[in-house]
């Protein structure tokens, strides 16, 4: 079987201009949600009170929400999660009153209301801790975009460095905007996804540029605009397949994960899709304008002839 | 070209047979069991134990699959929870049949079900976190500045004591948050009190200002000393913690220090949140009073009369009744310290208390009294009083500095002095982040975590053999092992299992098989350009092999970003992210290189390889077509 039967390299280059503003509008788009709405943080970060408590039928969620409303609770938001005898409660911190008098309050109202209501899980946050995560995940965010651009600074050259963190940036961006537009909520695991969709799409650029400095060693005669459109179109089917076979295992949490991992795995097929794209038509173009050329990365294989480790010594054409 | 030296094969072979032992117990699983094991250091587990866990369980009708002692808990294994519960009430009847003063801490467990010879090798199932098995998890703040205004209220006890014998005249000694005020009338006292301080507590760095009348000085604890303060208080609050928790009856608690002022505790398998709050929550008071010495008590002791008016009974802790007076002495808030050590001249095991400034001219005035009487030291939790140590008050003591000895073990010493400690928290402390988990929620969560890898995996490999052929089935083979061989890293490391850590196992194996998509499509690339079957293979492994390396340490750094930055769930992410990557280079790479070469390599006249279709633009012909025809220069 072969999927891509490709006769002559795809142009990508020539239309690299349009790509790249499809890419600015799309961020424009994600970080204009991202101010105007905000992301709808979870407990984790805001602090508060989650409940999910489970019931035999169906639950009621006015009368919920109205007994929860009774004691007092402001603020408190009640859904259902994942099914329609499971439901979730949320209470911001509430002052005065301990994590611990505030979940079994609720729960006691709820069976009062309906005795098959049982709790199934409570997480309660401080909101020391949660300023404490906020900080902490933007650390990481950082130590991440810092080592990438490092490693890849190091490996290739600066330019591609640069490219491959603002083409990946760009879809950390755009998944943010997602949840911003869609209001979905942003939790400890979605961070987590989003650090890694980081270092996955990274993968996909330093998988074309290795490829283009392979081709700057073999095809002396061609271009860099060609060079990169002969990169990218003899990894196009790695690209899709290899994605595609990772899409399979998040759709697969998709589909059987539940509701705790709904979101996480959203996360991933936003950063997948875009991944691709930004990949394959941003990052390879910001790389071309910052005008890289054969002399950069040509250099290094001479240096590295002497380096026994280096797999690639002897690989020239 | 397309062969492995022998000792690659003896690598691989190892590391498949590690793997798979290691793996193997999560097959067998764990069953429900009931653990027992000792509330109070007195009491010992011996065969006779054993002997009364079977009897227990066989009287209840039940049948345990095995029964055995290992160190310091016996372990009963059942088939079901159900079995499992049952058999928990009758054990816990049988052993303490005082409910109000258990001997035995009974819990429910899980136990690996995994052979005895498995279990020799240390190979057990992977640990399952909270969010997998249900339970409890609470993250306490330890209130540290209160813990440093408490030892400055006390070394302002103590400086009012030393200067009082020193005799050197101030205006008044008070603290003021975690620093210590005094006011001196004249330069000469203030000399004389700065030496004084100087040389009695290094710990104080002292500041001086004049004032309209006098002069005032600051004393405040030196960074050292309030950094050893801050550490005992977070020991103190662990210790204690680990004491009430024994109450709840929890198998494998997790109590850790996390950070400078924090403490993470663990329960897997309780329900019961408000109970376990309760009981972290709870202080417990201390109170000493004076033991009642009358006739009549002699006799309410002894049992045979009512206890007399204004006194109370109260047992010891090894069962004796005491009858003491209901009058309080002083309470734990005039203890500071309290430490096991020796007597310093009969060399004999003792509890050495330390009383502030109050409490030790309370104490002096009261010992001066009453030479020869005894004295009871109380502890109250859950309004449940208890005699800790009644000892015979020998002499005047004076200096707030009390030694308790006599008739006591080293452990036994250690033992009063943790509970006399108990008796109130360092510093108070407050939840900060808690999270319960139901244990269906538990099971719900594992299975969902399951059929995610599982039906990811099954996907992922279908495709890869319709599309790859045998490569295809090789590299699925290669992921297998990947799985194979995460699972055996994780159990060796008993490194916590989340669900998160679940989603990381499924997303981890999508990312390895990029691995081989890459190694599969370049040989084709080859094979396309028209290179010998040998040659594409061994050109497509070695070209492979550089980008493979360069996107799995990109991950990598993100994978270690969240494992050094992240929490709780992230951090379960992260581990088995990070660890995956690192088993799919070894599988993806090394390994399906291993069958390629075990397959193809010894082949000389290899004609063609089973790679699926290696489509040529010109439509066919061997060794003319190249991707690019018009510009490869050679």
């Amino acid at each position: 079987m072969e999927f891509f039967k490709i006769r002559r390299d795809i142009p990508f280059m020539k239309n690299a201009l349009a790509f790249n503003l499809v890419s600015l509008i799309t961020f424009l788009v994600a970080v204009f949600f991202l101010f105007s709405r905000g992301l709808h943080l979870s407990v984790e970060f805001t602090g508060g009170t989650l409940m999910e408590v489970g019931y035999s039928q169906s639950a009621d969620l006015q009368a919920i929400r109205s007994s929860v409303d009774a004691l007092g609770f402001r603020d408190a938001q009640v859904q259902n999660f994942g099914t329609a005898q499971d439901v979730l409660i949320r209470m911001p911190v509430q002052k005065g009153s301990t994590s611990g008098a505030q979940s079994e309050k609720v729960l006691a109202a709820l069976k009062a209301l309906d005795p098959s209501a049982t709790l199934r899980r409570t997480e309660f946050v401080g909101p020391q801790v949660g300023d404490e995560l906020a900080t902490d995940g933007l650390k990481a965010l950082a130590f991440v975009v810092v080592g990438i651009m490092l490693y890849l600074a190091i490996r290739f050259e600066w330019k591609f460095a640069v490219a491959a963190i603002i083409a990946n940036l760009h879809d950390v961006i755009i998944i943010l905007g997602f949840f911003a537009y869609f209001q979905w909520e942003f939790s400890l695991p979605v961070l987590a996804a989003v650090l890694a969709v980081l270092g996955y799409s990274v993968n996909e650029s330093v998988v074309i540029f290795d490829r283009i400095r392979e081709n700057f060693r073999r095809f002396r005669r061609m271009d860099t605009r060609e060079i990169i459109d002969n990169a990218i179109t003899s990894t196009i089917s790695r690209t899709i397949i290899t994605h595609g076979c990772t899409q399979i295992m998040v759709l697969s949490m998709l589909l059987f994960g539940g509701a705790t991992l709904h979101y996480f795995a959203l996360a991933l097929t936003i950063g997948i899709l875009f991944g691709i794209y930004s990949s394959v038509f941003v990052a390879a173009a910001i790389a071309m304008w910052l005008g890289i050329q054969r002399e950069d990365l040509i250099k290094a294989p001479v240096k590295k002839d002497n380096d026994p480790s280096d797999p690639n010594a002897g690989a020239t054409v | 070209m397309n062969r492995y030296a022998l000792w690659k094969y003896v690598i691989l072979a190892v590391a498949i047979l590690v793997g798979g032992l290691y793996a193997l117990p999560n097959v067998f699983g764990e069953a429900p069991a009931v653990q027992v094991s000792v509330a109070k250091s007195s009491m010992t587990l011996d065969p006779g134990t054993v002997a009364r866990v079977e009897e227990a369980i066989k009287a209840a009708g039940l049948s345990a699959d095995a029964v055995s002692l290992d160190g310091n808990s016996i372990k009963a294994r059942f088939a079901n929870t159900d079995a499992q519960l049952k058999a928990k009430g009758a054990i816990q009847s049988a052993l303490n049949p005082d409910a109000s003063d258990p001997s035995f801490v009974v819990a429910l467990n899980l136990l690996s079900r995994s052979p005895a010879w498995l279990s020799a090798l240390h190979a057990s199932p992977m640990y399952l976190g909270l969010d997998l098995r249900g339970g409890v998890h609470f993250m306490l703040q330890v209130d540290m500045q209160a813990a440093l205004s408490k030892k400055a209220e006390s070394l302002a006890g103590d400086l009012r004591s030393v200067f009082r014998d020193k005799t050197v005249r101030h205006g008044g000694i008070s603290r003021s948050g975690q620093t210590v005020e005094i006011r001196f009338r004249d330069a000469a006292m203030l000399d004389a009190g700065k030496r004084l301080i100087q040389d009695q507590f290094p710990d104080l760095t002292t500041v001086e200002t004049p004032e309209a009348d006098g002069f005032k000085m600051v004393a405040s604890i030196q960074p050292v000393a309030a950094r050893l303060v801050q550490e005992q208080a977070l020991k103190q609050n662990i210790t204690t913690l680990h004491n009430r928790i024994n109450e709840l009856g929890v198998a494998e608690p997790v109590i850790q220090q996390q950070g400078q002022d924090r403490i993470v505790v663990q329960l897997p398998g309780v329900q019961d949140t408000a109970k376990a709050k309760d009981i972290l929550g709870r202080t417990a008071t201390l109170e000493i009073r004076m033991v009642d010495e009358g006739s009549d008590a002699r006799a309410a002791e002894a049992g045979s009369g009512p206890v007399p008016f204004g006194s109370e009974r109260f047992l010891e802790r090894n069962g004796q009744p005491v009858v003491v007076k209901k009058q309080v002495i002083l309470t734990g808030e005039n203890l500071t310290d309290a430490q096991p050590g020796f007597d310093s001249q009969t060399q004999e095991a003792a509890v050495h208390l330390t009383l502030d400034a109050k409490g030790a001219r309370i104490f002096r005035d009261v010992t001066r009294e009453s030479v020869g009487k005894r004295m009871a030291i109380l502890l109250f939790e859950k309004g449940k009083g208890e005699v800790v140590t009644a000892p015979v008050i020998r002499s005047e003591i004076g200096g707030g500095r009390v030694q308790i000895s006599g008739r006591m073990t080293t452990m036994e010493a250690a033992d009063t002095a943790l509970l006399l400690r108990a008796g109130s928290l360092a510093a108070p402390m407050e939840i900060i982040e808690e999270r319960t988990i139901g244990p269906s929620l538990g099971a719900e969560n594992i299975a969902k975590g399951f059929n995610s890898v599982t039906w990811g995996f099954l996907a992922v490999t279908a495709f890869m053999c319709v599309y790859y052929l045998l490569f295809g089935m090789i590299s699925s083979v290669s992921l297998g092992l990947n799985l194979l061989l995460l699972v055996a890293v994780l159990s060796m490391l008993q490194a916590t299992l989340t669900l998160p850590g679940m989603a990381a196992m499924a997303l981890v194996l999508g990312m390895a098989i990029d691995a081989n998509v890459l190694i599969n499509e370049r040989v084709r690339e080859e094979l396309r350009g028209g290179a010998s079957p040998q040659a594409a293979i061994h050109a497509g492994y070695d070209r492979a092999w550089a980008t493979i390396i360069d996107s799995n340490v990109t991950t990598l750094i993100a994978g270690l970003a969240l494992l050094a930055f992240g929490s709780g769930p992230v951090r379960g992410f992260a581990v088995v992210h990070c660890l995956g990557i690192l088993t799919s280079m070894f599988s993806g790479v090394f390994f399906s290189r291993g069958v390629v070469n075990l397959w193809y390599g010894r082949q000389k006249k290899l004609k063609s390889v089973s790679i699926g279709t290696v489509w040529r633009p010109d439509g066919g012909g061997s060794g003319a077509a190249v991707a690019n025809p018009n510009a490869l220069e050679k």
